[in-house]
């Protein structure tokens, strides 16, 4: 069985079929090719497969693809500009050390960009916090909670963290 | 040197980090081909039975399926990655040894219907008896999981350095311990796949999450019957391996025999259920370590006994068993060395190689009973180990050659980065201070030839196309060897496009494993741009009418040392080279192995066993709550000589994760089996430490620049994996006086510790 749904992915207005059985990580990787998303366990025990939606960070490998109807969801993809410029919390992971393997990264970012759009400065324990369900097995952790804190203790305006969206543009 | 380094030495981002960052990276599932099915293995719900048939008629007729395959399809030919120890089945044959042993696989349309399809396979079992302890296993009588290997000991060894009981006869002191090192999953975040396309003209490639394509390359052309030149092994981007992914998977046996048989491209993808169990794990060890010593306490003499728990198969047992004893001669100095090892079949989840291989559990039992010692004999921790440390350029018990070594610096800078002379022995009860040392070779030498190649192209604009054979897992080979490269032929990071790992179009190399990648392919990688750079210069001399030996290549330009401003930029050169009528581009190629002077087997006569051994000491300092017996690692020192660091960014992330690794192997995390059967496969079940529970960590470095490595590089991947756990339970001994044995020390470990001891 299917439904009709009308969300926003990415700033961008869509409808599609959803099946009652898919999970929002299927629907974005196996039916709308948005790859950048991962799945590191499918039962919501590493978040490789972070995704925001309507601003909360969750985990898509749970996620039942239905309840997205008419909310906005933000993966990875939706980070980078169209020019290809990086989104700060991408560049300060690359810059930091924050990526080895890379395979917790996107959700890493997407945790991290759920907290700062929330709280922008938040401090050491809240990122903590806020990475408890994302996890790494490269780094120890330490270069990622550098490059958020290297956000969130910078101070700089343009970084609030919001993404790159299209439907600013439209408002 | 000549010249200041400009490029190496520099923190730098990844070369890919952008594009992980970007989430355009592509792992293997992120591969799609058109017509592409999905495959999914049928596991084994018994730890030892004999199969006495299997139907797969229901399974075969569902609409979708495309395949079904079974042991009785596939050739005869065992593989494994050690060439004398092959006792695996991509799909068992006969018998079952543990449960999830590969019993018959699917492809179909979708994943969803291969694993329905899975559920309509009927297998016949007649139960064997099973055996689950190694212990167990060795006795007369105990059920065989290899009809053919009795006593289920499938690898031994028996090494002697020295005369070990001349030299016990001399000690002033003799203690024997005993200890024990859990069962560890690497739990890499990737799970493992593969992608498997056929092309009629007989071309088989596949694309498989693997740290040694090459290997892999082997081991499928000797099963499936394929010639290695009819086969091609990618390496996509790799999501961790820590040692897991070295081996050949039913996943890649089982894509390449469908895509051959059907024509079609197959994937097949984990799930984390089954990286847990059909995988490969640390090997759970138990050690006996005796020790004797003179008064002033340097080591005399030491006998290590190991059984492993090798689980099933062999994956890299004879290797795991041997470097498990060799190494007990790194870093302290052990002149009459005895080490036994045997490596024991059970039905169990197979031990593979992790991190550290084998090293990581021989560390635990050696560190901690030094400790042990060091309160026996009171004597300092630290000085005990200073004392008994190897220095450079002294004769080593085992033949060794070693170059350079930092280590009693490591534990000096470990003590003063974790306020040791201030805190250890002084803290308030449940607060304490530990720290263990370590060493680890950069590769090994002669027992395996192992050699990797490079190839180094300089187009007329000025860019540069590396060739290696190097595996990038997530480590930052390709970075590395990019640096190397762009140092060496003074260009930028930005100019140099590494391609690697493509058994295709890369030059041979033995893969990520042993630590050895950086000095192996990176002196490989040096050499190809030392030889394009030998060509230009030849022309650039006559130009700038100086001698080779005199120019400077730094930056996109060449100039006469000591004269920056008499020189051309690369731009001209190139010009100049092209104009003088030499063909473009300009290629070069390097070929590396450690050198080979020594015996080619070191079982039977001693010799250097690793171009060079890096050294470090990690002090740990913990707060253990006597209330709930829980224990929080408060920070951690490490003092790591690794040579030249390449680039500190990279160094210092490969130290982070593994002081959170072994904090995990001290405290949390243990693959818990019962009757056979795995009770924890996943992620939250298992223990895996999160951003929660990281330390604080403090990386001090110990630069030495070593001769063999390229720019004065040693390794820095494994090493600093062996002494964190060892440092954290010698920690907790300092805040509430209780000697653990064994890993993980677990809230209830402690506990009952403290009770038992207040009786
Ligand atoms: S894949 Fe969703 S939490 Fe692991
Ligand atoms: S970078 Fe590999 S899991 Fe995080």
């Amino acid at each position: 069985m299917g439904k009709m749904i009308s969300f926003a992915l990415n700033g961008n207005k869509m409808a599609v079929e959803v099946k009652d059985h898919w999970t929002l990580l299927h629907l974005l990787r196996e039916e709308l090719g948005l790859l950048g998303t991962k799945e590191g366990c499918g039962s919501g025990e590493c978040g490789a497969c972070t995704v925001i939606v309507d601003g909360m960070a969750v985990n898509s490998c749970l996620f039942p693809g239905l309840e997205i109807a008419e909310k906005d969801v933000v993966t990875i993809e939706g980070l980078t500009s169209p020019d290809g410029t990086l989104h700060p919390l991408q560049k300060s992971f690359v810059e930091n050390g924050g990526i080895q393997c890379g395979y917790c990264t996107p959700g890493m970012i997407m945790s991290a960009k759920a907290l700062l759009d929330e709280s922008p400065n938040a401090t050491e324990e809240e990122i903590k916090h806020s990475l408890a369900g994302n996890i790494c097995r490269c780094t120890g952790y330490v270069q990622i909670i550098d490059s958020i804190k290297s956000i969130s203790e910078g101070g700089v305006e343009e970084v609030h963290v919001v993404a790159w969206k299209n439907k600013e543009k439209d408002e | 040197m000549e010249r200041e380094l400009t490029v190496v030495g520099n923190r730098m981002p990844m070369l890919d980090a952008a594009a992980k960052a970007k989430g355009t990276a592509q792992f293997i599932d992120d591969l799609v081909l058109p017509g592409m099915l999905h495959g999914k293995i049928l596991r084994s719900p018994l730890p030892h039975a004999k199969i006495l048939h299997i139907d797969t008629s229901k399974a075969e007729k569902l609409s979708g399926v495309k395949g079904v395959m079974t042991g009785t399809d596939i050739p005869d030919r065992k593989y494994g990655i050690v060439p004398k120890a092959k006792d695996e089945y991509a799909l068992a044959k006969t018998k079952v040894r543990y449960i999830g042993d590969e019993v018959a696989a699917v492809c179909a349309v979708d994943p969803e219907i291969a694993e329905e399809a899975l559920e309509l396979i009927k297998v016949d079992y007649e139960e064997l008896p099973a055996v689950f302890d190694p212990m167990e296993a060795i006795k007369e009588g105990a059920p065989l999981v290899h009809a053919d290997v009795q006593k289920n000991i499938s690898a031994s060894i028996r090494k002697e350095f020295g005369d070990v009981e001349k030299a016990f006869g001399e000690s002033d002191f003799i203690f024997e311990d005993t200890f024990y090192s859990q069962a560890v999953n690497h739990a890499p975040l990737e799970p493992h796949g593969a992608l498997a396309q056929y092309d009629p003209k007989g071309e088989l490639t596949i694309w498989s999450s693997t740290q040694i394509p090459f290997f892999l390359r082997r081991n499928l052309s000797t099963t499936l019957l394929v010639p290695e030149s009819k086969l091609r092994v990618i390496k996509p981007k790799v999501g961790g391996g820590f040692g897991q992914k070295v081996d050949m998977f039913a996943k890649d046996f089982c894509a390449c025999w469908f895509a051959m048989n059907i024509g079609r491209p197959v994937k097949f993808i984990y799930d984390r259920e089954e990286v847990f169990i059909g995988t490969r794990q640390r090997h759970p060890v138990y050690l006996s370590v005796k020790t004797g010593l003179n008064k002033e306490g340097n080591i005399l003499a030491q006998q290590f006994k190991a059984y492993a728990d090798g689980g099933a198969y062999n994956s890299t047992a004879p290797v795991m068993i041997t470097l498990m004893g060799f190494f007990l001669m790194i870093p302290y100095k052990v002149p009459n060395l005895l080490h036994e090892g045997y490596h024991v079949y059970t039905n169990k989840p197979v031990g593979g190689a992790m991190r550290g291989h084998g090293i990581p559990q021989a560390r635990f039992a050696v560190e901690r009973q030094l400790d042990m010692i060091a309160e026996r004999m009171d004597l300092d921790p630290g000085e005990i180990r200073i004392r008994n440390s190897i220095h450079a350029g002294e004769p080593h018990p085992a033949k060794f050659v070693i170059n350079t070594c930092g280590f009693v610096d490591t534990v000096k800078k470990a003590a003063e980065g974790i306020g040791w002379a201030q805190k250890r022995g002084k803290l308030p009860f449940g607060r304490g201070v530990g720290m263990a040392g370590g060493s680890f070779p950069s590769g090994v030498s002669n027992m395996s030839h192992i050699s990797s190649g490079a190839v180094v192209q300089l187009g007329r604009e000025g860019a540069v196309n590396v060739l290696t054979g190097a595996a990038d897992i997530g480590q930052g080979a390709e970075t590395v060897i990019g640096q190397i490269v762009a140092e060496e032929l003074g260009v930028l990071l930005e100019d140099v496009r590494v391609t690697a790992a493509d058994t295709g179009i890369t030059p041979l190399d033995p893969g990520t494993f042993g630590s050895g990648v950086t000095v192996r392919a990176g002196n490989a990688a040096r050499l190809a741009a030392i030889s394009v750079k030998n060509k230009l210069f030849e022309i650039v001399s006559e130009k700038l009418e100086a001698s080779v030996d005199d120019l400077v290549a730094e930056k996109r330009k060449i100039y006469v040392k000591g004269s920056p401003d008499k020189g051309m930029t690369l731009s001209d050169a190139l010009k100049a080279y092209q104009y003088g009528d030499h063909p473009m581009p300009i290629v070069g190629r390097g070929s590396w192995m450690a050198p080979t002077t020594e015996p080619t087997t070191l079982l039977k006569e001693n010799g250097n066993f690793a171009p060079n051994y890096s050294f470090m000491t990690q002090a740990a300092e913990v707060e253990v709550d006597p209330q709930t017996g829980r224990v929080k690692l408060l920070k951690m020192a490490a003092a790591h000589d690794c040579g030249k660091m390449i680039n500190p960014l990279l160094v210092e992330g490969q130290l982070e994760g593994s002081v959170v690794g072994g904090m995990g192997q001290a405290l949390y995390e243990d693959v818990i089996v019962e009757k056979g059967q795995v009770m924890n496969p996943s992620f939250l079940d298992y223990g895996f430490p999160t951003a929660m529970e990281m330390p604080e960590i403090e990386a001090i470095e110990v630069e030495t620049i070593d001769p063999l490595g390229p720019f004065g590089a040693k390794e820095a991947g494994e090493g600093t994996q062996v002494s964190p756990a060892p440092a954290i339970v010698n920690a907790i001994y300092d805040a509430i006086g209780i000697d653990f044995m064994e890993m993980p020390v677990t809230p209830e470990k402690i506990l009952k510790a403290l009770e038992e001891k207040k009786k």
